[in-house]
């Protein structure tokens, strides 16, 4: 018997009904495969640097895969990585070198919330000390803070629509405090 | 709340912080050549000033990363330090 390896899989957030009217609309976007991207930004490849944000607090589309820089020297992509073709290297058992790339598959560490509509960035506000302005903090900029006091990634999209990558653990008590934040609205 | 400049991340409340005392503390060079005391003093001991204080902190709930600054212990107002 072949078992679909996906069939039984539960996001953190599958009893969470989502808020949808004129004004906002919140809903998990779960099952996205997310890999951390460590490398020294001065020693990239050209066939990364091409696909990496450089500026600080940035994300930029590559191909399918959504990349945020999250750190000097770390990255995160949303979306299946294609890996860039690497040197065959005869000596397996070199260690790991500065002009290395390292990815590890984080996927399941987070679960993704989009916040989207014109009342969005009052939502977020209620629970972020981040200037959330469209001049500040408009399409293309992410950031990693605190939302409700739970530790998050923020990303700004299109059109007052935000991201909000939450750790799995804390994605039931985001959402339950997203849930109630929105009665506002 | 302190407002404390990340060098990543830019200026945020100080509840993503990690503070992580006093920076500029060497490791000994030789630990096993230091007495007790030396070592304790090096374990335990750190400045308590009244004025300008170079303090590290470890952007907790950001980027994660430590950096130096140097705060005024009597208005708390902090500048950056550009060493990490």
């Amino acid at each position: 018997m072949t078992a679909d390896p996906h069939a039984n899989r539960i996001s953190p957030l599958a009893g969470f009904a989502g808020v949808s009217d004129a004004r906002l609309d919140v809903r998990e976007i779960p099952f996205l495969r997310q890999t951390n991207v460590r490398a020294d930004p001065a020693r990239l490849l050209p066939a990364w640097a091409d696909r990496l944000p450089l500026a600080p607090g940035t994300w930029r589309r590559s191909g399918e895969t959504d990349i945020l820089y999250l750190g000097p020297d770390e990255w995160l992509a949303i979306g299946d990585l294609t890996p860039v073709p690497a040197e065959p290297r005869a000596d397996t058992a070199r260690r790991v070198g500065q002009d290395d790339v390292i990815l590890t598959d984080v996927s399941a560490q987070r679960t993704i919330a989009r916040v989207a509509g014109p009342g969005a960035r009052d939502l977020l506000a209620h629970g972020c000390a981040l200037d959330l302005h469209p001049s500040v903090f408009g399409p293309g900029r992410c950031a990693q803070t605190m939302l409700a006091r739970a530790q998050v990634i923020l990303m700004a999209r299109e059109r007052d629509e935000f991201w909000i990558l939450v750790r799995a653990s804390f994605a039931r008590y985001l959402a339950a405090w997203i849930a109630d934040a929105a009665v506002d609205y | 709340m302190l407002l404390i400049p990340c060098p990543w991340c830019g200026p945020r409340d100080e509840a993503e912080f990690h503070y992580g005392g006093q920076a500029h503390v060497a490791y000994p060079a030789d630990p096993a050549a230091l007495t007790d005391e030396e070592w304790a003093r090096y374990l335990f001991f750190r400045d308590n000033p009244m004025g300008p204080f170079s303090e590290r902190w470890n952007h907790t709930s950001g980027c994660r990363r430590w950096f130096t600054v140097t705060r005024d212990t009597t208005t708390n107002a902090i500048t950056p330090e550009t060493s990490r």
